[in-house]
C-alpha cells in the first residue's frame, strides 16, 4: 500500500519537477515570481491535444504497450514549440513594459492576470470538460511486488528523468546555458562579459515553456486535461521550487519528487480531500525554518 | 597589441533623468596609459566608469573609443569593440566555477577560448589550481583575480577597473597594482578608479581628481602624489601624498 502510493507520488513529481523547473528558471533570471507559468503547463497539454487530434488520421499504432505513438510524440514537440512562443508573447507584451518600471510587485500581480487570461481563453477554444489523448483503458501492471502502473506512467517518469539530465548538460555544457546561469547568478556581470541578456531571456522562456509543455501532456498523460489542471497545480509548482530552493535547477526537481511523495502519501493517513494541503504546509514549513529551501544558497 | 585611445569628452550621466551625477566631465587615456580617476565619496566615480562601459544612462556628451562614439550603447556591445570592465562589488559568477567564470568573461571571444584561459592561468597561476572551484567561496583576493581574469578574457583594448583594491589586504593590494602594471605593459589602457590614492599613483601616468560630478585636477600622476590639495583630500593633512 505505502509502496504503492510512493509510485503514485514518483508519476504525479514527474509533472511538478518539470513545472518548477521552468519556474524556478525564470524566477532567477527574470526575478519575478511568475504565476502564469501553471497556464503554461495547461496551454502545453492543450496543444499537444490539438495536434494529436490533428494527426489522428495517421495509421500509426501505440509504441508496444503505450497507449500513444509518434503522433503524440511529434505533438509534444510542436506543443513545447508553440508555447515557448506563447511564454514570449506574454513577455513581451506583460512582463517586458514593466520590467523598465522595476516594480517586482506590478510583475507578479500582472502575471496573476496574464494566468487569467490564458486558462479562460483555454475554455473560450475547447471548452470546460475534460479531454484525453487517448479513450483506451490502460490496465496497470506490477513493476514490483505491491506497485502497480501503467505503461504510460512508467513512460513519463522516465522521460523526464531524461529531460532533467539534458537540462543538466544543456546548462553545464554549452554557451547558451552557461550565459543563462551567468544572468540567474548575477546579470550586470553577464551583461559587461558581453551576454546580451535580452536574447538569453528569450531563450530562458523557450526552455522553461518547452518543460512546462512536457509535463502538462504527461499530466494530461496520467491524470486528464483539463483547463484549472496548471491553476491547481501551481501551488504544488511554488512549494516544489521553494522547498528546493528557489533559483536552484536541481532543487527544483528534487522539490518537485518530495512535494508529489508527500502528497500521495498523505492518503495514508488523512482524507484525500486534503491531499492538495499538504504542499501548502510543507511550503509553509520551508518558510519558517529554512527560507533559503534545501538546495538554496543563503543570501 | 595596441591599446584602444579613450576620449570623454562633456559627459553627462546617471541613474535617474533630470539628475546627473556626472556633470560635464571630460577625460582622455592615451593609448596604454594608466589613468586613475581620484576624489571624494560621491563624486561620481563610479558612475563616471559605468556610463563609459554602459551600464548607466549617458544624457549628454560622448565616449570616443578610437575615435568612435559609443556613449549610450549597451554594455554587451562595448565588449566586442574591446572594453572590458571589472565592477567593485559583485563582480564574479558565485555559484560557477573559476572557470566557467573567464568562459563567460571570453563570451564573445568565440573558438579561441582555450588559448585565452591558458594566458590568463599564466597571469594568475592560482587560478589554475583552483579552476574547479565556486567563485564564491574563494577569498577576497583570488575573487578579485578572478574578476581581473573574467575582464581580461576578451583580450581587451581599454581595461576599466573600479576599485580593484576594495577591502584587500595591504599585502593584496600591492599584488592587484603590480598585475595591473604587468597587464598595462601588454598593451592594454587601463583606467582605474581608486580610494587608495597613492598605491594607484605609483603606477599610474596621469590623473584626475573629481569633485561633486567635474574634473577639479587633471596632472600627471607624480605631480599628483605631491599635490598638497590632494593630500588634504586623503589624509586630511597638508602637504603631498609622498
Amino acid at each position: 500500500m505505502l509502496a504503492q502510493l510512493l509510485a503514485n507520488g514518483i508519476i504525479l513529481g514527474a509533472t511538478l519537477a518539470l513545472g518548477a523547473i521552468g519556474l524556478t528558471l525564470t524566477y532567477n533570471v527574470l526575478n519575478f515570481a511568475n504565476f502564469a507559468h501553471g497556464s503554461l503547463l495547461s496551454w502545453g497539454a492543450y496543444l499537444a491535444f490539438a495536434f494529436a487530434l490533428a494527426f489522428a488520421g495517421s495509421t500509426a499504432t501505440g509504441f508496444g504497450p503505450l497507449s500513444f505513438g509518434w503522433p503524440l510524440l511529434f505533438a509534444l514537440i510542436l506543443s513545447a514549440t508553440l508555447t515557448s512562443v506563447l511564454a514570449i508573447v506574454v513577455d513581451f507584451l506583460v512582463f517586458r513594459p514593466l520590467r523598465r518600471s522595476n516594480v517586482q510587485v506590478a510583475l507578479v500581480i500582472a502575471s496573476f492576470g496574464a494566468s487569467l487570461m490564458l486558462r479562460n481563453l483555454i475554455i473560450v477554444i475547447w471548452g470546460p470538460e475534460p479531454k484525453y489523448y487517448t479513450s483506451d483503458i490502460q490496465i496497470q501492471q506490477a513493476i514490483l511486488p505491491g506497485v502497480r502502473a501503467t505503461p504510460d506512467q512508467m513512460f513519463v517518469v522516465v522521460l523526464a528523468l531524461v529531460l532533467v539530465v539534458v537540462l543538466h548538460l544543456f546548462l553545464t555544457r554549452t554557451r547558451l546555458g552557461k550565459a543563462m546561469r551567468a544572468i540567474a547568478d548575477n546579470p550586470v556581470l553577464a551583461e559587461v562579459s558581453g551576454v546580451n541578456v535580452r536574447n538569453v531571456i528569450y531563450w530562458t522562456w523557450v526552455v522553461g515553456g518547452s518543460l512546462a509543455a512536457a509535463g502538462g501532456v504527461f499530466y494530461g498523460l496520467t491524470v486528464q486535461i483539463l483547463p484549472e489542471m496548471g491553476f491547481n497545480l501551481l501551488l504544488p509548482l511554488f512549494a516544489a521550487a521553494i522547498l528546493g530552493g528557489i533559483g536552484s535547477i536541481y532543487g527544483a526537481v528534487l522539490g518537485g519528487f518530495v512535494i508529489g511523495i508527500a502528497s500521495d502519501l498523505s492518503v495514508a493517513v488523512i482524507s484525500p480531500g486534503y491531499k492538495p494541503a499538504v504542499a501548502f504546509i510543507i511550503m509553509i514549513l520551508v518558510l519558517l525554518l529554512r527560507p533559503s529551501g534545501i538546495l538554496g544558497e543563503k543570501k | 597589441m595596441i591599446g584602444a585611445t579613450l576620449q570623454v569628452s562633456n559627459l553627462v550621466a546617471g541613474y535617474t533623468p533630470g539628475v546627473p551625477i556626472v556633470r560635464g566631465l571630460s577625460l582622455t587615456v592615451a593609448a596604454g596609459e594608466i589613468v586613475t580617476v581620484l576624489g571624494p565619496n560621491g563624486a561620481g566615480k563610479s558612475t563616471l566608469v559605468k556610463a563609459i562601459a554602459g551600464l548607466v544612462s549617458v544624457f549628454e556628451g560622448s565616449v570616443f573609443l578610437d575615435g568612435a562614439d559609443f556613449a549610450g550603447h549597451k554594455a554587451h556591445t562595448l565588449v566586442s569593440a574591446g572594453v572590458a570592465f571589472v565592477p567593485q562589488n559583485e563582480n564574479v559568477f558565485r555559484r560557477m566555477s573559476v572557470q566557467e567564470n573567464l568562459e563567460i568573461g571570453g563570451y564573445l571571444y568565440r573558438g579561441r577560448i582555450k588559448e585565452r584561459l591558458e594566458a590568463i592561468y599564466d597571469l594568475f597561476p592560482d587560478l589554475a589550481r583552483l579552476r574547479h572551484h565556486p567563485a564564491g567561496k574563494l577569498s577576497g583576493g583570488q575573487r578579485q583575480m578572478v574578476a581581473v581574469g573574467r575582464a581580461l578574457m576578451i583580450a581587451p583594448r581599454l581595461l576599466i577597473l573600479d576599485e580593484p583594491s576594495a577591502g584587500l589586504s595591504p599585502k593584496l593590494v600591492g599584488m592587484v597594482f603590480q598585475r595591473v602594471r604587468a597587464v598595462r605593459d601588454t598593451g592594454v589602457t587601463i583606467l582605474m578608479v581608486e580610494q587608495n590614492a597613492k598605491a594607484a599613483l605609483l603606477i599610474s601616468d596621469r590623473g584626475y581628481v573629481l569633485a561633486e560630478g567635474q574634473e577639479r585636477i587633471c596632472d600627471a600622476a607624480d605631480a599628483l602624489l605631491h599635490n598638497p590639495e590632494v593630500g588634504e583630500l586623503y589624509l586630511g593633512a597638508k602637504g603631498g601624498l609622498v
